[in-house]
């Protein structure tokens, strides 16, 4: 007798519209997301925050209730949401753009407050919405539409390491960084995302995983040579790990 | 046909032909379709259905949720 | 009986601060600001003690994102700033507006532009009433005149913006939020409006819920803004208050709000003990602006005289208010912040316009 192995997880809508373009994480991360809303039964108990840049077509694909963010805004809008109803899941699905570079001032501040919400960040090291312009996590040399020789330091400064700053900040009870370039790399993300559920659901602080994803449209390259981007040269500067986890500490 | 026999339900039309599910199967048993779907790409399909071993892996490395479900 | 239900002398700030509990303001963001830091400071021991939520935030862009996300929930909530501060607030304004989400902004003037000073002032009405943020939207604003209104429009406020879903804007100035004078905080007047058909509390056993002001269809897009203002329409149409006064038999009628429209009171009162017939208009509800009411008015006078503490905002919408319904002058004294105007001035100003305009059309004997 055959046995279901694996479905749609039911945080996704059944008539879901993948929004993302051929091969992008996006897709991967949603998903998880999604299925640690499964898993830990919250689904008819959760407020997404959805934020600006290539998550803000949230709706498409969650099987939730959701409330739209301004660009950057998402965390300021999570605290809105959590401190009126303490008793619902939060959480925030953002950029890098959106919430390291624009929403930087919210991210840090909620976080400090350390409020039981939870944030996922897709790291990308582009503005994938807008056609691919440098942002806060480009790399040095790489190119983008708005470096075009290569991100020099002298012009526009350097990467900034989100899960490493965010570690530091008191509130936060799980940091973790991930990639989705493997199967492994992908059962291990989600292991993260659930974690950082738990941060929030245990009362502990805010809980959040920045994932490495590919951008292959903006970066002009194949899924697979993507991904191999992720593995090389941006794990190299974003090292992947579990930076906090105040969440085993109490287990 | 083996104990071990699986099977995937995989939706064409959603499949936007990254093909990373090719990459992922440890069987190697999906390949590029022939024909265009709805969006306009040559989906990803299964080449020899008797051999997946119900591992879920293409699902779990599909960005699209084009492999709906997986049996074992 | 309790203190709230007996008259006290009140700080302004404090008076909305306290209407804004007895409305039952579940949750209060904000960041401190002159002249209106004590809302922020009173409610910052009174919300923890009533277990609702008080979030010092790191900016006003976060206070209003806050404000956004709570008001999303279906409570009542609450931001407090002024001027230069509720400039960072636009952003969110027009997402707010776009996302029908009811709340309330307590803006207290300040005079501008940039820092300006912390002196009273009327220099916010465009602000206010036409908005920084983008795209086709109107916060609807009540103006208070006294420590009592600032009561009052407070309970208002969190009506009309639970009623139709709407930001609504309470927009004093320095003098109020600082001034003391008797007022009874008493109760909330108004009934509660059920928001549990549309409020995000997680999907169980219903759809998902939705609240964006994205929307990619144009023609759907074009049906939301417009449905947004057949909305203004409607709160205009049941929920537009305002104060005439001797407007009847005037031949001059004085159109001012807020601070500056009471010691216009003051004046007209005087002119009319001295046989000048001059009325005053006081809109209370500033935007949507009551235009029909201000068309009439001027259909029946000789003259407008408006009064505001700034070099001539509200003038705008007096003036396109009677565009094509009356020909007559419609003059203007305003000065921008700092000091405030004397009855003795306004007086003076008063019998300038009558004797060039009313005495000119109908001799003294008018007078």
């Amino acid at each position: 007798m055959e046995q279901l192995v694996y479905k749609k997880p039911d945080s996704i809508r059944d008539d879901f519209k993948i929004t993302f373009c051929p091969g992008c994480d996006h897709g991967v991360a949603v998903r998880l997301v999604a299925e640690v809303l499964d898993e830990l039964g919250v689904r008819e108990n959760t407020i997404g925050i959805a934020s600006v840049g290539c998550s803000v077509f949230s709706y498409d694909f969650f099987n939730i209730d959701i409330v739209e963010a301004a660009h950057g805004r998402s965390l300021a809008v999570a605290t809105g949401v959590k401190r009126s109803k303490p008793d619902k899941v939060v959480f925030t699905y953002q950029g890098d753009g959106d919430l390291a570079s624009i929403g930087i001032a919210e991210t840090i501040h909620a976080m400090t407050r350390g409020e039981k919400v939870t944030a996922i960040c897709i790291n990308n090291t582009t503005y994938g919405m807008t056609g691919g312009q440098a942002g806060p996590t480009t790399l040095i040399g790489q190119v983008t539409t708005t470096t075009t020789k290569g991100r020099n330091p002298e012009l526009s400064g350097f990467p900034l390491k989100i899960s490493e700053i965010l570690k530091e900040v008191d509130g936060t009870a799980y940091v973790a960084r991930v990639t989705l370039d493997s199967p492994q790399a992908i059962m291990n993300a989600k292991r993260c995302i659930k974690k950082a559920f738990e941060a929030q659901l245990k009362g502990l602080g805010t809980g959040f995983v920045e994932i490495l994803a590919t951008c292959p449209t903006n970066w002009k390259m194949t899924p697979q040579e993507a991904h191999a981007r992720v593995r090389g040269e941006m794990s190299e500067v974003f090292k992947p790990g579990v930076y906090k986890d105040k969440v085993s500490e109490v287990i | 046909m083996g104990l071990n026999m699986g099977r995937i339900v995989l939706n064409r039309d959603r499949c936007k032909a990254c093909y990373l599910c090719i990459n992922a199967c440890p069987k190697k048993i999906l390949e590029p379709d022939s024909s265009v779907n709805e969006l306009g790409y040559y989906p990803a399909k299964v080449k020899d259905e008797k051999e997946c071993i119900g591992c879920a892996i293409c699902a779990r490395v599909c960005p699209d949720m084009a492999i709906e479900k997986v049996y074992k | 009986m309790n203190n709230k239900d007996k008259k006290q002398l009140l700080k302004g700030n404090y008076a909305i601060a306290q209407a804004a509990i007895e409305a039952g303001c579940q949750s209060y963001f904000g960041y401190p600001i002159t002249p209106q830091s004590e809302i922020g400071e009173y409610l910052s021991t009174k919300m923890p003690e009533l277990n609702r939520a008080f979030v010092a935030s790191e900016s006003e862009v976060a206070a209003i994102n806050m404000l956004l996300g709570a008001g999303a929930t279906g409570v009542k909530a609450m931001t407090s700033s002024s001027s230069c501060a509720v400039s960072l607030m636009q952003e969110g304004l027009s997402f707010i507006a776009g996302d029908e989400i009811p709340c309330v902004l307590v803006s207290v003037m300040r005079a501008g532009p940039g820092l300006g000073y912390i002196y009273p002032s009327q220099g916010d009405y465009f602000q206010t009433t036409k908005g920084g943020g983008n795209g086709d939207y109107k916060i609807v604003t009540f103006a208070p005149a006294s420590v009592q209104e600032c009561v009052d429009l407070t309970y208002k406020s969190f009506y009309v913006s639970q009623k139709y879903r709407t930001p609504v804007c309470l927009l004093a100035d320095g003098m109020l939020g600082q001034m003391m004078e008797p007022a009874v905080v008493g109760s909330y007047p108004y009934e509660e409006i059920d928001q549990s058909d549309w409020a995000l509390d997680g999907a169980k056993g219903r759809a998902p819920r939705h609240i964006a002001s994205i929307e990619r269809d144009q023609e759907t897009l074009r049906k939301r803004v417009e449905k947004l203002f057949e909305k203004y329409n409607r709160i205009l149409e049941n929920e537009n208050i305002f104060e005439k006064y001797e407007i009847e038999s005037a031949k001059l009628v004085i159109t001012a709000f807020g601070s500056i429209a009471r010691i216009a009171k003051a004046a007209v009162k005087k002119a009319r003990k001295n046989g000048l017939k001059v009325g005053l208009f006081r809109p209370i509800m500033l935007n949507p602006f009551p235009e029909k009411i201000v068309a009439e008015i001027a259909q029946k006078v000789d003259c407008i005289l408006d009064i505001e503490l700034n070099c001539g905002q509200m003038l705008q919408d007096i003036k396109a208010s009677i565009a094509g319904a009356a020909n007559i002058p419609i003059k203007f004294y305003g000065r921008p912040a700092g000091v405030m105007m004397t009855v003795e001035e306004i007086y003076k100003q008063i019998e300038n316009v009558y004797k060039e305009i009313v005495e000119k059309k109908y001799g003294t004997a008018c007078i």
